[in-house]
């Protein structure tokens, strides 16, 4: 296969991913939103409200696109792109299966967090040019929650890089393969030294997210859609999908560090080998998992006031993830 | 799928291009399909809850986000440093770790010093 060849049909298949991921993932929140306040969700556009999506994809293809008359044109156009294209680039890095990412980075996990980080540039960007005091808001609040929580998130997951020895994603799901005393996978949650590490994770996640109850950005019972107010059509549309398709980075980032990306427990390497889809299969089913654990929070909590969130990030997150890594190197080195 | 280091940086290349091309299509799709040319009165406005907007757009915000994008920038680049570190901790001694206590202890000591200064107060 010619190098060329190679590179398109990894860019169509993460693209075709990406933008299944989007449609896929506003349904699933519709419904488990829906479900979990007592009513049914989107059930009028096809069987069960399956092609509600679809038609909304198409219904803002086709909106018209305002352009209001005091925004700053140039980040007002650049801000999607900003927030979209590293939401795609972050795809790369991800395994799987065994060898199996568009990209098998030695620097994977940095890789894909540096990439996420470009994000809130985009979303500051969107916030100021809007010409909106409620983006300008958003935007601002967006950059800070997103930074503050960067370190954390980080910071979380270096005891795994350290006991996987490597920054390599499909390095990572390899050190969690096997069992302890023949039962328990040798997955990094079930590891009692990377709890707190997982929890940390989990919290610094959802914020860099903008996920409810770290919503602070869009804040739709405040300031209207924070950084979104003055976006509409495909322009909106896409920092939309950029935001579901990071939902899904993450959790399955979540899933390589914690929960033995594709493997499944017990399996033995050959079932892989017989059936190729099954990792694949088995690392997006785990995905979709984290991914409802996500909606099911967003569901359940109010959203926490912006000297809450700093706090929480500053004075307790930073704090306790330097003491995990002293800690997680203390126990590997002087005790075992 | 192994091949050369650079071939996997050309490929990260081609996501980025790939990204860009990808949103100038749904755009301009978008543009194609679209209604264009009504301007009813006010569409053009900024919304901020159907009242005119007063005074200009980009207010003053808070001194306090620049407090904490500054110790982001500390905070930051020590996690760079921590990252290859964290791979090379299984194949060295035990003076790695004794030189990366030092090293923690001392952005901690900035931090409870950032802390008992007021930096981390959101005012």
């Amino acid at each position: 296969m010619s190098p060329t060849l190679a590179i398109i049909i990894r860019l169509l298949a993460i693209l075709i991913l990406m933008l299944t991921n989007g449609v896929m993932m506003i349904y699933m929140l519709r419904k488990v939103l829906g479900h979990l306040h007592i009513r049914l969700g989107p059930v009028h556009v096809g069987p069960y409200g399956l092609l509600q999506t679809p038609m909304d994809v198409l219904k803002l293809l086709t909106k018209e696109d305002i352009t209001p008359r005091a925004v700053d044109k140039w980040l007002f156009f650049l801000a999607p792109a900003v927030v979209a294209v590293p939401s795609l680039m972050a795809y790369a890095a991800l395994p799987f299966g065994d060898g199996l990412a568009a990209v098998g980075l030695e620097t994977g996990l940095l890789f894909t967090f540096a990439v996420l980080s470009i994000v809130p540039i985009g979303i500051l960007m969107a916030g100021w040019a809007s010409a909106n005091k409620w983006s300008l808001l958003g935007g601002m609040r967006a950059a800070a929650q997103q930074i503050a929580y960067e370190v954390p998130l980080l910071l979380s997951v270096l005891p795994a890089v350290m006991i996987a020895g490597t920054m390599s994603l499909g390095g990572i799901v390899e050190a969690q393969s096997g069992t302890w005393l023949a039962v328990i996978p040798r997955w990094f949650i079930t590891n009692p030294l990377l709890w707190p590490t997982f929890l940390i994770f989990a919290i610094a996640g959802l914020v860099e997210l903008n996920q409810t109850p770290f919503d602070l950005s869009e804040g739709e019972s405040e300031i209207v859609a924070g950084f979104a107010s003055e976006y509409s059509a495909m322009k909106f549309g896409l920092m939309f999908l950029a935001e579901f398709s990071n939902q899904f980075v993450l959790s399955a980032l979540g899933v390589t560090l914690f929960f033995g990306g594709w493997m499944l427990p017990w399996a033995p390497m050959s079932w892989y080998e017989a059936v190729p889809v099954l990792a694949p299969a088995v690392f997006i089913t785990k995905t979709y998992i984290g991914i409802f654990v996500m909606m099911w929070i967003r569901g359940t909590f109010p959203r926490v006031r912006i000297d809450q969130l700093m706090d929480l990030g500053w004075k307790r997150l930073i704090p306790a993830a330097l003491f995990l890594i002293v800690l997680t190197g203390v126990i590997h080195k002087v005790v075992v | 799928m192994t091949q050369t280091p650079g071939f996997d940086y050309l490929v990260v290349g081609a996501f980025v291009l790939f990204g860009i091309f990808f949103v100038a299509a749904t755009v301009a799709v978008s543009n194609l399909l679209s209604p264009k040319g009504t301007h009813p009165p006010g569409m053009y406005e900024p919304y901020e809850c159907g009242v005119e907007p007063v005074g200009p757009p980009w207010v003053q915000f808070r001194v306090g986000y620049y407090v904490y994008a500054l110790l982001f920038v500390v905070f930051d680049i020590e996690t760079v440093f921590l990252y290859p570190w964290a791979v090379a901790f299984n194949k060295m001694g035990a003076f790695i770790l004794v030189e990366m206590v030092i090293f923690i202890g001392i952005l901690a000591a900035g931090l409870a010093y950032a802390w008992k200064e007021g930096a981390l107060k959101w005012r």
